[in-house]
């Protein structure tokens, strides 16, 4: 069907909003990644990338890992909660979705008082004759506040793809002889397969470019590529920042496109839940 | 069929929030019957299949199958198996990996479960569908793969939880002959759910007559429609007019004003009663022929026969006859005594079988079926 002009003015502060801050940006990083400083045009930025590939290394491996732990520990949650009584599942959702009422930072800050060599930790653990453990500065604390700050976007597209799933499809399941485990396997994992796609990627995307984490829980040790961009602009470098940029954007859009060939059979479970 | 009992259930009693769905139903089905379950929604025939499946726990009372009592077992270990109203399909496999499912969850060497495949997918005329994708199914075609997966695993029984409901009139009646057919050659047990009572006769051994609850009467088919106990069964199996009758003595009953001979015995003397007279067992005769008349209120012309309501001493009586008649015009009234069935009075006494506010309009409404129906095409206009 045609769209009638009204409708796509309807649209219109939304077509400007994102021309401006969409796609105009975007021109403008691959503008900058291309020139150099005095605007003339070079191809030195994208040689100078592979003084940068250690970090990418790091910034994927850790991200990789936080989405993994992310995942283990959702896919049963989410499945309690998409099992359990409305009360329960309201109560549950709640404390889930808690956290991200609180400011990523304050939240990324309590986890140094809590990590830190004279934090909350390891004075419990020097009272009890323990310790004390190096846990602040190290790639688990990078990890541990990766997974911390981005477990509700894993849970949250879970949750909603398991509801869906037709009680009475497991019950069919169970009737022609599957046991309990089966069920899962054969039946429940290969329904919430959307829900596993679009929650990988909205853990994984947030979870390789973050630099605040990294600066605050790994010090000086783990820089990963989100801090190289942030560097780069500080330090006024803005036209390898954009190259970097444009790096972790390809990169996001391929991580999209490959999760996205699970979601394409059903819209509805789809990236944003 | 055999005499031996499949399934017996002895006392069920089933409670949600404190109120009882099942209060004490006692059942048994024997191996290769094909019982229905018969009654309208909420009646807990639903739920008496779910506790034979081992989806629902009866709250108290016992569950045996083949003689051994199986409550607490889980649905995978039970002989038994389900079709579902909305047939619960897996979407994610296709047509033969859906009806291979049972077989490859028990491990069921490849070479055996190809053939079984096979065969089922013969047994329900889907050959070449085999490859085809659950969502590009009509709902008859899902249907018969709901089937072939249940018989693909040689169940005991096969239960069927209104299996029909969703398919169009054209459709449920084929595969009502289908259905049954399926049970002969297979010979097993089939316990069937429905609502609708044409069904029940036609395809079952037994019927099971349930309301609120209580299964009000257990019977071939014939015995449920000619001898149903109270007006509850009267009414819901075909039409009926159902009138106050005492009974003189044997063979003797007054209705309407007269007395008239019947084949039923066994009341007490002047007990009162409830009459049941079959729209279609009555003859309309000359008034001067008999001693009961009536006025013709109105007639509908149904094809094979004339319906008309008829106000006999107060009260309107639904008559199927082949013979003219007429708004307005008096009619004799002929009734064979066993034309005639005596019920003894029940809490369903005085609910039912009354035409004084018949109408086929507010037959309709009063189905939830065609309320639904109207809703979707109200919107679909709307939509338009």
């Amino acid at each position: 069907m045609k769209k009638r002009f009204s409708s796509h003015l309807v649209g219109c502060p939304y077509y400007v909003w994102a021309a401006i801050f969409i796609v105009v940006p975007v021109l403008m990083v691959l503008y900058y990644s291309l020139t150099d400083a005095n605007g003339a045009f070079t191809l030195d930025n994208l040689k100078n990338l592979v003084g940068f590939s250690d970090t990418l290394v790091l910034s994927i491996w850790l991200g990789a890992i936080a989405t993994v732990i992310c995942l283990i520990i959702s896919y049963p949650m989410a499945y309690i909660l998409s099992r359990s009584g409305a009360n329960t599942q309201r109560t549950l959702l709640l404390l889930v979705m808690l956290p991200m009422w609180i400011n990523l930072l304050l939240r990324t800050y309590s986890w140094m008082t809590i990590l830190e060599d004279t934090g909350l930790i390891n004075t419990l653990l020097g009272k009890l004759g323990i310790g004390p453990i190096h846990m602040i500065n190290t790639s688990g604390a990078v990890v541990l506040g990766m997974v911390y700050n981005f477990m509700p976007y894993m849970i949250m597209p879970l949750y909603s793809i398991m509801t869906k799933i037709d009680k009475t499809t497991i019950e069919a399941a169970q009737d022609l002889g599957a046991s309990g485990l089966q069920v899962l396997g054969k039946v429940i994992f290969p329904l919430s397969v959307p829900g596993i796609a679009s929650g990988i990627t909205m853990v994984f995307v947030p979870s390789v470019s973050t630099f605040y984490i990294s600066q605050k829980l790994g010090g000086t040790g783990y820089t990963l590529i989100g801090d190289v961009i942030d560097n780069q602009f500080t330090n006024n470098a803005r036209n390898m920042g954009a190259t970097l940029s444009l790096v972790l954007m390809v990169l996001i859009l391929l991580c999209m496109a490959v999760m996205n060939q699970f979601t394409a059979e059903d819209d509805e479970g789809a990236i944003l839940v | 069929m055999t005499e031996k009992n499949i399934i017996d259930l002895k006392n069920i009693v089933v409670e949600y929030d404190g109120e009882q769905v099942l209060k004490g139903i006692d059942l048994s089905i024997k191996d290769g019957e094909f019982v229905t379950l018969l009654g309208p929604s909420g009646c807990g025939k639903t739920t008496t299949l779910r506790i034979v499946g081992g989806f629902v726990e009866p709250d108290s009372g016992d569950v045996f199958f083949d003689g051994k009592r199986i409550n607490g077992l889980q649905p995978y270990k039970r002989q038994v198996s389900t079709i579902f109203q909305r047939y619960a399909l897996f979407p994610h496999l296709n047509v033969y990996e859906n009806i291979a499912f049972g077989l490859r969850v028990n491990k069921v060497p490849e070479k055996e479960l190809q053939q079984r495949v096979r065969d089922a997918v013969e047994l329900v005329g889907l050959r070449g569908f085999e490859k085809r994708k659950i969502d590009t199914l009509s709902g008859g075609q899902q249907q018969r793969v709901a089937i072939a997966r249940s018989i693909v695993t040689r169940p005991k029984v096969l239960l069927l939880d209104e299996p029909l409901a969703a398919l169009d009139l054209k459709l449920r009646k084929d595969m009502q002959v289908e259905l049954k057919s399926i049970q002969q050659s297979l010979g097993i047990t089939f316990l069937f759910v429905t609502h609708d009572q044409e069904e029940a006769l036609s395809m079952s051994d037994t019927v099971v007559v349930m309301d609120k609850g209580v299964i009000q009467q257990i019977g071939t088919p014939q015995d449920i429609y000619n001898e149903p106990v109270n007006a509850f069964v009267a009414d819901f199996i075909g039409e009926s007019n159902i009138v106050d009758g005492v009974m003189l003595k044997d063979n003797l009953v007054r209705f309407a004003g007269q007395s008239i001979a019947c084949v039923d015995k066994g009341f007490g003397k002047n007990e009162p009663v409830d009459v049941v007279i079959r729209p279609e067992d009555i003859d309309v005769v000359r008034p001067d022929e008999s001693p009961l008349h009536g006025l013709v209120d109105s007639v509908t012309f149904k094809g094979v026969h004339y319906e008309a309501i008829v106000d006999v001493d107060g009260f309107k009586w639904m008559i199927q006859t082949t013979d003219v008649v007429r708004a307005g015009e008096e009619i004799g009234i002929l009734l064979n005594p066993d034309d005639i069935h005596v019920m003894k009075k029940s809490e369903y006494s005085g609910k039912f079988g009354d035409y004084s506010t018949f109408s086929e309009e507010m037959d309709l409404l009063s189905d939830p079926n065609y309320q639904e129906d109207a809703e979707e095409s109200v919107a679909a206009e709307a939509e338009e």
